[in-house]
């Protein structure tokens, strides 16, 4: 049967598949929307981007032909700029903030920032050198973009930065988290590497609580940065779960990424569970794995559903198909164990919940069964729950709590940023924010041994 | 890190950049701000007798959709009074003392008249002095500005009028509204002027309004010509800059004015000569922040090439640049178009049909597909065609393998006279 399946779809075509959907801009398109940006004064992109990139700036530098300096101004701000170039909602933030959305259109600032990244990418620039060693250390878990940017900041004002990650490849999120065709692991790659230049030691492969303790790393660093970021998709708890055919969403753009591609979804039917960005990944992903038919079943409405705008597009130009207020209630098994259809009701929407969110309720009697080859489950993500324990610290359901400027947790020599501190209606997921994150919990930590850095040098 | 300071006829800049005297150095709150964003220098706005303005002053022409591809002014000088100005000038160097700040002077051609503002601006402290010998609106009437910058007896007299009192070097700054340039650039270097700049601005109208038929800009149903500047200008004063340089008997450091806008363009005045550049309207369009490109683009610029001194480019094209009579009549150069990057938009075909020598044609290849071929054997290697394409990469212009040895109009004169004289 498998052998039949491969036949369906060639490793070539596979690859291909996942390979960055959108093309980068050409010179002449480069320039030409260069030459459109205003260079406006107090832009009101650059107050819409998290990380304050001077986003005319550096697309006066691509006009100019300086495009060192504008990958320089870019990453300076934002040191997975060019991850954030192709993953940012940028008609919610930059763009949407472009003052020509009143008279034309907006200038595309996500390609331009690609633009720039990309020549920097190509030329083998390095952007940035390390500060004199000041003496300190600090311990980062999590290479994903807080770690990452918080370890570069660091770097560059002289501590020495190290950086544990569980995975084999640093770069967390970006690296595994993100489709392919929106975002290759070789630019999250690169970004790993502009760090690693910097004299950052990153041990892959290396878990906190199995290959080093927490406590030690409490003992041994003058400060320690949890940002763990979050783990796999939850359990739904219904019957069925175990059955094959049942795929977690992380795991499979995990695989994908990793040129790893399951060969059972060539002509099959799925059904995705939830409607975040990574929903809409897993679908997009099934559809790029040669996938007959994509479902996405949720058991709210479009109104409600948390993807952005622009992932929500991409999902219908894939053909994903809607299935809005419809709930899965149990996976039904064929005589080999396998997934072969789901028992769904439909739900209806009452009034608020506690966060303003309309309830969605089950209508009696409305069952009925979708026949369906795999499930892949979206339906939000776990914390490293063990992790945050090790540490002891204060979280609220493996959301740590951290003071709002210093980033400090409940621990005074550790901090944390990015995705661990996300949660209970605070804060933004997004890669930028994490970002922000990390170059602010930098110069929280700066600002604590600056003074005794002083002193000793 | 290229170093991008320079010496520029005695005086120290921690770059090449210096405002040109206009708007942006009428205060020393301008000259702060823009010290503050990180120009090396600035040339305050001509001191003299105060003058009273007019409103509307500026003009603008925008091309295909680019705002201010050339801009005009007919504004004067200071009209500020000069003990203000020099305040200012004073606290502004207190200041900034790695800056430069030349003083811009214009006063009538009398000897006393220029000692005397010489002096006084001498006292309160600047690097340099720059003299106004170029304005081409207002001042001219009144026999300043360009009303002596067209005589070079007048240049020659004034720059030794202000060297006879100056203790600081005096850079005579000369209008392009003449007709052989190197003609006042001789007469300043023969006054003992320390260096020149150049190009003040250029005669010009802007435009007229077709409702009301009034000149822009327009003063209560009137206008005046004004002195254009701004992009459009800059290859009139690259080539006056050129001139200058390869002049043998100028031969004192030029300081460049003339559409200045990037750090390209900074680079090309550089190889043709000048020693620092002085840039208006680019900060008029966009602000002092402009300075930010503009030196790192100089400095990735200068990095990327291997070059450590800015310095060391002073010039480096003047050599190329020559007499016509000098060129290679047996270089030939021929376009080739490519067939797989052009988009088939036919503008090299019209521009050479009709108005080059209808060498292009529209041709359809074995598969059907529309395409352009140039006949090589008919070709002049004009540029035309490569000039009106909109698509990079899609025309080259091919130096053919030379099949005579170089011959100018020159060499060729020289062997017919030889011929004749051996008959």
């Amino acid at each position: 049967m498998s052998d039949l399946l491969k036949n369906l779809i060639s490793g070539e075509v596979l690859a291909a598949n996942f390979e960055e959907s959108k093309p980068s801009f050409n010179s002449q398109e480069a320039l030409d929307e260069a030459n459109r940006c205003l260079y406006c004064y107090d832009a009101p992109c650059i107050t819409a981007c998290p990380t304050g990139i001077d986003i005319p700036g550096f697309i006066k530098k691509i006009a100019s032909g300086n495009l060192k300096g504008s990958a320089t101004t870019i990453m300076d701000s934002n040191p997975v700029g060019a991850s954030c170039a192709r993953v940012c909602p940028t008609e919610e933030l930059c763009e949407g903030a472009c003052v020509l959305n009143y008279s034309t259109k907006p200038i595309p600032i996500g390609d331009l920032q690609r633009f720039a990244t990309e020549w920097a990418i190509k030329n083998d620039e390095v952007l940035f050198k390390a500060g004199k060693k000041n003496g300190k250390t600090v311990a980062i878990v999590g290479s994903g973009p807080a770690g990452l940017s918080t370890a570069r900041e660091l770097a560059r004002l002289g501590y020495e930065v190290t950086i544990f990650e569980a995975k084999s490849e640093a770069g967390g999120l970006d690296t595994f988290g993100i489709v392919p065709f929106r975002l290759p692991k070789d630019i999250s790659l690169w970004e790993v590497g502009q760090v690693r230049n910097l004299g950052v030691e990153i041990r892959t492969n290396t878990e906190v609580g199995k290959d080093i303790f927490a406590e030690d790393l409490v003992e041994e660093y003058d400060a320690v940065v949890l940002a763990i970021g979050m783990s796999k998709v939850p359990m739904l708890g219904i019957e069925g779960e175990e059955l094959e055919g049942n795929y977690d969403a992380i795991d499979l753009v995990e695989r994908s990424k990793n040129g790893d591609y399951p060969e059972e979804f060539a002509g099959k039917r799925v059904a995705v569970i939830g409607a975040g960005n990574t929903a809409i990944d897993g679908a997009t992903t099934s559809v790029r794995l040669g996938a007959d038919n994509v479902k996405i079943l949720y058991r709210r409405t479009e109104a409600e559903m948390t993807a952005y705008d622009f992932e929500y597009e991409f999902a219908k130009q894939d053909g994903v198909e809607f299935r809005w207020l419809t709930n899965p209630k149990r996976f039904i098994s064929d005589e080999k164990g396998h997934i072969k259809q789901i028992e769904c009701v439909k739900m209806e929407l009452q009034a608020s919940e506690a966060d303003g969110r309309p309830r969605p309720v089950e209508i009696e009697g409305s069952e009925f069964l979708m026949d369906v080859d795999i499930v892949v489950k979206a339906i939000g993500q776990t914390r490293h729950m063990k992790m945050i324990e090790a540490f002891g610290l204060e979280h609220q359901g493996g959301v740590v709590k951290v003071d709002p400027e210093t980033f400090i947790t409940s621990n005074p020599k550790v901090y944390a940023a990015g995705d661990v501190i996300f949660g209970k209606g605070i804060g933004e997921a997004m890669v930028v924010t994490a970002a922000q994150q990390g170059k602010d919990t930098a110069l929280a930590i700066h600002e604590r041994f600056k003074q005794s850095v002083t002193e000793s040098a | 890190m290229a170093d991008i300071s320079i010496h520029f006829a005695g005086i120290k800049s921690p770059n090449p950049y210096w405002l040109a005297s206009a708007p942006p150095t009428n205060t020393g709150y301008q000259v702060q701000r823009a010290f503050e964003a990180g120009w090396g220098g600035a040339v305050w706005k001509t001191l003299g007798e105060p003058i009273l303005n007019v409103t509307s002053r500026f003009g603008a022409s925008h091309f295909n959709g680019q705002r201010v591809a050339g801009f005009n002014n007919i504004e004067l000088i200071s009209d500020r009074p000069l003990e203000d100005n020099l305040k200012e000038i004073y606290e502004t160097k207190k200041r900034f003392p790695d800056r430069v700040i030349i003083a811009s002077l214009m006063v009538e051609p009398q000897r006393e008249k220029w000692h005397e503002i010489v002096k006084r601006v001498q006292d309160v402290g600047v690097d340099g002095f720059e003299l106004n010998l170029g304005c081409p609106h207002g001042m001219s009437e009144r026999g300043m500005g360009s009303a002596v910058g067209q005589h070079p007896d007048l240049v020659e007299r004034t720059t030794m009028y202000a060297k006879e009192a100056a203790e600081v070097p005096v850079i005579t700054k000369l209008t392009p509204n003449i007709t052989d340039i190197t003609a006042t650039a001789k007469a300043a270097a023969r006054g003992g002027a320390d260096a020149i700049s150049l190009i003040n601005t250029i005669n010009s109208l802007i435009g007229v309004d077709l409702e009301t038929w009034n000149t822009i800009p327009n003063v209560n149903g009137k206008g005046a010509h004004g002195g254009y500047c701004g992009p459009a200008v800059k290859p009139i004063a690259l080539n006056m800059v050129g001139e200058c340089a390869r002049n043998s008997e100028v031969n004192i450091p030029i300081s460049g004015i003339g559409g200045i806008s990037t750090w390209q363009d900074t680079v090309e005045f550089m190889l043709m000569g000048a020693g620092s550049v002085q840039i208006c309207t680019a900060a008029m369009h966009h602000g002092f922040r402009i300075i930010d490109d503009l030196t790192e683009g100089l400095e990735n610029y200068l990095d990327e090439k291997g070059i450590d001194f800015l310095s060391d480019i002073i010039g480096k094209s003047v050599e190329k640049y020559t007499d016509w009579s000098s060129l290679d009549l047996n270089h030939k150069v021929v376009a080739r178009i490519n067939n797989d990057v052009c988009i088939n938009c036919n503008k090299c075909h019209i521009a050479c049909e009709d108005t080059s020598h209808q060498c292009i044609d529209m041709l359809t290849d074995a598969d059907g597909n529309d395409i352009l071929r140039v006949r090589e054997e008919d070709c002049v290697g004009c540029n035309l065609c490569s000039i009106v394409c909109p698509v990079d990469g899609a025309i080259d212009m091919i130096d053919l393998t030379p099949t005579e040895p170089p011959m100018s109009w020159n060499d060729r004169q020289t062997a017919i006279q030889m011929l004749k004289n051996s008959k």
